[in-house]
């Protein structure tokens, strides 16, 4: 079984927005209709929005650290805004694993919104239904684009690549084997929802050098240098003379 | 949570409108066993025009929930999973139940189905039936948000237990007032069952109160983000103009107003409405007894504002600041 998602680099995220940005156009944009905006260039914008990068401070001054942190839908293998949905509305394919509203079924009533720990959806309170990341559905198998372009938004428009797409039910993938080798981990665990999208935690560099590799002490050329006490047993030497 | 009038009136209507019928339905199984006197049917019929009238009335308040009205038909089909979707079923068989109920006392049919000369034997099996889809609708009710996990406020069996007895005190008082206008001789057993619901009612919500006041909150910011540090501050929550999340999972108002609302609906629920019936039937006042229902329906419409308000959604831990 296929379940497809995203694998989030906190490590090289810079937190420059582009993955929104790019996320807006392009949902935007597409059949479904525009994703709502009110007062966009005067007081108090609002509107919908399929992913969101915040901002955290770990630490205290001065030993803390910046995390940029991008939040959108988590395609949950055990979502729990699905069942609770009155009117099948919100499903989650079985050939993909991508949890989707059937818009023209939403009636709005808010309670898959309630019932999903991350706040991964929004209402769209111009068309009265509830919105929320489709993975770039509408681009993934679109044969009209070139194979490599086959991919979220997000995924594209990320300069620093933090955001890494594909299979994690397939082991050899890169998002799996990012998930394995980088330590890759789920958002509140706790609940059980077994998020598909996972995050890669910031990881520090460090090299470690000993003492011992800077001053070799079996080093040959010193070898020489070693002096012996004489000694005053009898050798070979002696009895040879 | 943010609290929406709607949901508001949705419950408390139909919780005071099941609650009278179950108080007419005892009321006339009671008098069938000759333990209550036996009462006109005029008296089954406004009951039932009044119940049937709160929960049309409660149904049409939930419509103002929905950002798609027109498709709220659409709601009954997922009975396997959601509960919201079992409400929407039993909420107009009830309905429907209980106007049968009404109507077959007005058209008094009698029919001797079981050869025991019972009286109103067809109006007690629709209310067998009409209970039956009464108490469901209250587990319906309730099961939409006690079934919500991570809203542990609500997560709690507590949660049923409040809603059917928060409705059945409501309900009752609501015959009692009613029982003084045309059914005099049951307005002790009404009143009586009234304060017992009240009191029960008062000792649940209050165990309630005191669960979600020592609630110990699963998730926390650390594994929101999933990052292991005893310090972490949120800078930027991605927008500055506000979001949908930072207006439905918020109730937008100060600790201390939320807790006047709790003191308002712990005085308006409890001990006044239990104060106007010992009053109302010892003085044999029917405006006490009305005063009663009505400031126990407007004490609950607070209950019902502070049980959302008081919810603490995790998702509120990816919004802390602007």
């Amino acid at each position: 079984m296929t379940q497809l998602a995203l694998v989030i680099d906190l490590n090289v995220c810079v937190g420059c927005h582009a993955c929104v940005t790019s996320c807006k156009q392009w949902n935007t944009s597409g059949a479904a209709g525009p994703l709502f905006d009110d007062n966009p260039f005067t007081k108090d914008p609002t509107g919908t929005f399929f992913n969101r990068v915040q901002t955290y401070e770990v630490g205290q001054f001065p030993n803390t650290e910046t995390l940029h942190f991008p939040k959108s839908c988590l395609h949950c293998e055990d979502a729990p805004c699905v069942p609770v949905c009155p009117t099948g509305a919100s499903y989650k394919r079985d050939n993909d694993g991508i949890v989707l509203v059937d818009y023209d079924k939403c009636i709005g009533c808010k309670y898959c919104s309630w019932a999903c720990p991350y706040g991964a959806r929004e209402l769209d309170e111009q068309q009265q239904v509830m919105k929320k990341c489709t993975l770039c559905v509408d681009r993934l198998y679109d044969e009209s684009l070139p194979e490599s372009e086959r991919k979220p938004a997000c995924v594209l428009a990320c300069p620093t690549n933090a955001r890494l797409y594909g299979d994690v039910h397939d082991p050899e993938s890169e998002v799996s084997v990012a998930i394995r080798e980088e330590g890759g981990y789920q958002l509140m665990p706790e609940w059980g929802t077994k998020p598909a999208n996972h995050y890669l935690p910031r990881r520090k560099t460090k090299v470690h050098i000993h003492e011992d590799e800077l001053v070799r002490v079996d080093n040959p050329l010193k070898k020489e240098d070693i002096r012996h006490e004489i000694s005053t047993d009898i050798t070979l030497d002696d009895w040879l003379m | 949570m943010h609290p929406a009038f709607s949901v508001i009136f949705l419950t408390t209507l139909i919780g005071a409108g099941q609650g009278l019928f179950l108080a007419l339905f005892s009321g006339q199984t009671y008098s069938a066993v000759h333990l209550l006197p036996a009462q006109h049917s005029s008296f089954y019929i406004i009951g039932s025009v009044i119940a049937v009238a709160l929960l049309i009335g409660g149904l049409a308040a939930s419509f103002f929930h929905l950002g798609h009205p027109e498709r709220a038909w659409r709601a009954a089909s997922q009975w396997r999973t959601s509960w919201l979707s079992r409400e929407v079923i039993a909420l107009p068989i009830a309905m429907g139940l209980v106007f049968f109920y009404g109507l077959f006392h007005w058209i008094n049919w009698e029919v001797d189905l079981f050869g025991n000369q019972l009286p109103g034997q067809v109006t007690l099996i629709i209310g067998a039936l009409a209970s039956v889809a009464v108490f469901l609708l209250y587990l319906c009710t309730a099961m939409i948000y006690a079934s919500i996990k991570f809203l542990q406020e609500w997560a709690s069996s507590l949660t049923v237990l409040n809603y059917l007895l928060l409705g059945g005190a409501s309900g009752f008082t609501l015959a009692t007032a009613l029982a003084s206008y045309n059914a005099p001789t049951l307005v002790g057993f009404y009143g009586g069952w009234a304060i017992i619901l009240t009191v029960a009612g008062l000792i649940t919500r209050l165990v309630s109160l005191y669960r979600n006041a020592h609630i110990k909150a699963v998730s926390s910011v650390q594994t929101a983000i999933g990052i292991r540090h005893n310090r972490i501050q949120q800078k930027a929550m991605g927008m500055m103009g506000g979001s949908y999340n930072t207006r439905e999972y918020f109730h937008g108002k100060t600790a201390s107003f939320l807790k006047s609302i709790k003191y308002i609906f712990l005085v308006l629920v409890f001990p006044i409405p239990v104060i106007l019936l010992v009053a109302g039937m010892k003085a044999d006042s029917s405006t006490l007894l009305v005063l009663a229902f009505v400031t126990q329906y407007v004490g609950l419409l607070f209950e019902r504002w502070f049980f959302f308000a008081q919810a603490n959604h995790p998702q509120n831990l990816y919004y802390q600041t602007i």
